[in-house]
């Protein structure tokens, strides 16, 4: 969100405002009353468009600070609840700029983008204005050093658009932006808008980072940021048994090992379940390479707890996963879950090839569990799981 | 022929005395690799016993390929050591690195990448990748070796568990090389590196090509086949359900706004040419029907 951009933003020395999170109005008073100053109270939330929604109020006085936060607090903004404000301090605009940092997948390295003309969505400057949009390739080694970032505003027309004193205030930012960039391994670092004070300042008024996940080991600090809640009650669950689970909108729950595979098999079942009245996958769930009884058991804990699921699709290739292990995990699974006073009425259709493929089924069979179906292909199963959802409508 | 590696192909194992190192390092050995050695500082002088013999354990990479003339690298120590024991493989000039490691931060691997392409003389594969193999000759990475025959199938794909279907499906047909250039948003080797070394491979016939939602390298491949490849190419798009917004599994597996589609993806390949299956079955039935088997 926002403010924890602009903690990071602060953190190596890029240019903004000074500001408070608050979570109720009289916070947002007392917040105004320490700035002094004329404030904006802005909504903070993980989507873009808050100024649209009436998100971003302006208050020049600590009461109407108050009144603003009272009217934005609680607002719905794209389905995201409004819990805290930030109130910052208002300031006079002469221009919006645009810059960000990001990754270059195509090059294997990196981006930064930068426009002389901010203020509207980036994605529709792209499309309307590309050429005001310059794109300038950064070398990972090198990285964004003072001749790199006049190349950049360059590129991006800033000599032509504002003076001297402030173009290099941009290349400065440009700087620590690179260093926000590398030092706290964000995938993506962005400044929307970047401003000019009417005295020729420049100030980083909104901007966004996303951090790399897998850098956490070196960052414990950014704990803080870890978003924990989610809004669906199933993801919520999941991500609390560390299980790397998306909630959709079908009826097939699904479980399968590697992104890839569990991908495919969303996909093999939406086309499957067009001939069932257009039955689709409820989620996406990847157990991994262990996949150990009580992953299984976690994972089929929270797919039969799913009340749009109608049929359950375990779909293993056992590459380093042996699929006796799987057979033995769902038998343990179905046990643990009856055990715990479940009722399970939901059939399950379980196609295993791949290492130890014949002991896993051989396993499954000799337990002939009422609900469980083996299905020899990926094709064949995805149709049977389709029908039974079908069926089960 | 085969592409990247080979029945000559000399491996290194760097992380071999970990448990993953030391797991995987059996599986190739078993598949007939040829292991010259481990690499694990501090432990130079050791050596691990395996089912096929003793390997011996080397304190360093150039140390290793000082004494063996190792070729390849194939790397298994974990995320935050993971740069550095790269950056080392480049230094003592190995040619072909091939990354396994899953978790590691993308400027580590930005900054490996860039290393290796001023460097000039290695290549890299993955990181979290499955890594590679020519059936019957060689195996550097995970992926299990008695899925699928030899044959004249290449195969490049950026998922694991869907390079084994695959294999799995074309097995009585087989493979020259099936490479997993891994999920990550930056990846050593990419989809149009390994088209290109399909296509300059003489036992090489037609190519297989899976892809995933995100990024736009599937349809860079598209371009690429356009302009340079004349052997029959088969895709195959995973992700059409997937939502805008949500990470997949994969680290680069994610929708942004229009950009990354599945449906984008296919439309890209089958403008130039490239049958695209609608499930990794329908897409071996694709390749069945152009080895004519």
């Amino acid at each position: 969100m926002e403010y924890q951009a602009k903690e990071l933003f602060s953190a190596h020395g890029v240019p903004g405002l000074p500001g408070e999170v608050v979570t109720d109005p009289e916070a947002a008073r007392e917040a105004a009353q320490r700035l002094g100053t004329a404030v904006v109270v802005k909504a903070q939330v993980k989507t873009g468009g808050r100024g649209k929604a009436g998100g971003v109020k302006l208050a020049t006085t600590p009461d109407e600070a108050a009144q603003k936060a009272e009217a934005i607090l609680g607002l719905d903004i794209k389905g995201h609840i409004v819990h805290r404000v930030l109130v910052t301090e208002a300031t006079d605009i002469a221009a919006e700029y645009y810059v960000s940092l990001l990754l270059d997948r195509a090059n294997r390295s990196y981006l930064a983008m930068a426009s002389a003309e901010g203020g509207m969505e980036i994605e529709q400057l792209a499309v309307e204005r590309p050429d005001a949009l310059a794109k300038v390739p950064v070398d990972a080694l090198r990285g964004v050093d003072e001749q790199t970032a006049r190349t950049i505003v360059e590129a991006a027309g800033f000599p032509a658009a504002a003076p001297a004193v402030v173009v290099d205030q941009v290349v400065e930012v440009l700087q620590q932006l690179w260093t926000v960039f590398v030092e706290e391994d964000a995938t993506l670092v962005e400044v929307n808008p970047l401003v000019r004070t009417p005295d020729d300042r420049v100030l980083a008024l909104d901007g966004k980072v996303t951090l790399d996940g897998n850098a956490a080991f070196r960052h414990p600090a950014h704990e803080v940021f870890v978003d924990k809640s989610a809004d669906d009650p199933l993801e919520r669950a999941a991500k609390e048994k560390d299980l790397n689970y998306v909630k959709l909108d079908g009826e097939v729950g699904i479980i399968g090992n590697g992104a890839g595979l569990v991908m495919s098999t969303l996909d093999v079942v939406a086309y499957a379940g067009e001939e069932f009245g257009g039955v689709r996958p409820a989620n996406f769930l990847d157990i991994g390479g262990g996949a150990s009884a009580q992953v299984m058991a976690d994972g089929l804990e929270i797919i039969l707890s799913d009340p749009s699921v109608r049929s359950v699709f375990v779909n293993v290739f056992g590459g380093i996963t042996a699929c006796d292990a799987v057979a033995n995990g769902i038998v343990a699974a179905l046990q643990m879950l009856e055990g715990q006073g479940e009722t399970i009425d939901k059939p399950l259709v379980v196609r295993l090839d791949g290492n130890n493929a014949a002991e896993g089924r051989r396993i499954l069979d000799a337990a002939a569990h009422d609900l469980v179906e083996l299905v020899d292909t990926m094709d064949d199963a995805a149709r049977r799981v389709a029908e039974l959802a079908a069926q089960g409508a | 022929m085969s592409i990247f590696l080979s029945e000559k192909s000399r491996v290194v194992v760097q992380g071999m005395t970990g448990s993953e190192g030391r797991k995987h390092t059996q599986r190739m050995l078993a598949a007939g690799t040829t292991i010259v050695g481990g690499v694990t500082p501090g432990k130079a002088g050791q050596s691990v016993e395996f089912d096929a013999g003793t390997v011996p354990v080397f304190g360093s990479v150039a140390e290793a390929v000082a004494e063996t003339g190792a070729d390849t690298s194939v790397v298994f120590v974990p995320p935050r050591f993971a740069r550095g024991a790269v950056v080392e493989a480049v230094d003592a000039q190995v040619p072909l690195v091939v990354v396994i490691t899953e978790g590691i931060p993308v400027h580590d691997t930005a900054a490996f990448f860039a290393y290796a392409e001023q460097a000039g003389t290695t290549r890299i594969i993955g990181p979290n990748c499955p890594g590679l193999i020519s059936p019957g000759r060689s195996n550097a990475g995970i992926i299990p070796a008695d899925i699928a025959k030899a044959g004249r199938i290449g195969l490049v794909s950026k998922s694991g568990t869907l390079t084994y279907q695959m294999m799995y499906e074309l097995r009585d047909i087989g493979f020259s090389t099936c490479v997993g250039i891994g999920g990550d948003p930056i990846v050593g080797t990419t989809h149009i590196d390994c088209l290109q070394a399909f296509s300059d491979d003489p036992e090489t016939d037609a190519i297989v090509m899976i892809g995933e939602i995100g990024g736009d390298a599937e349809e860079r491949a598209a371009e690429y086949i356009a302009a340079h490849v004349t052997k029959p190419v088969v895709g195959y798009v995973a992700g059409f359900t997937a939502p805008e917004g949500k990470t997949m599994g994969h680290a680069g597996a994610i929708i942004s706004g229009s950009a990354g589609t599945a449906q984008a993806k296919k439309e890209a390949l089958e403008a130039v040419g490239v049958r695209v299956g609608k499930t990794p079955s329908e897409t071996a039935r694709l390749m069945r029907a152009i080895m004519g088997g």
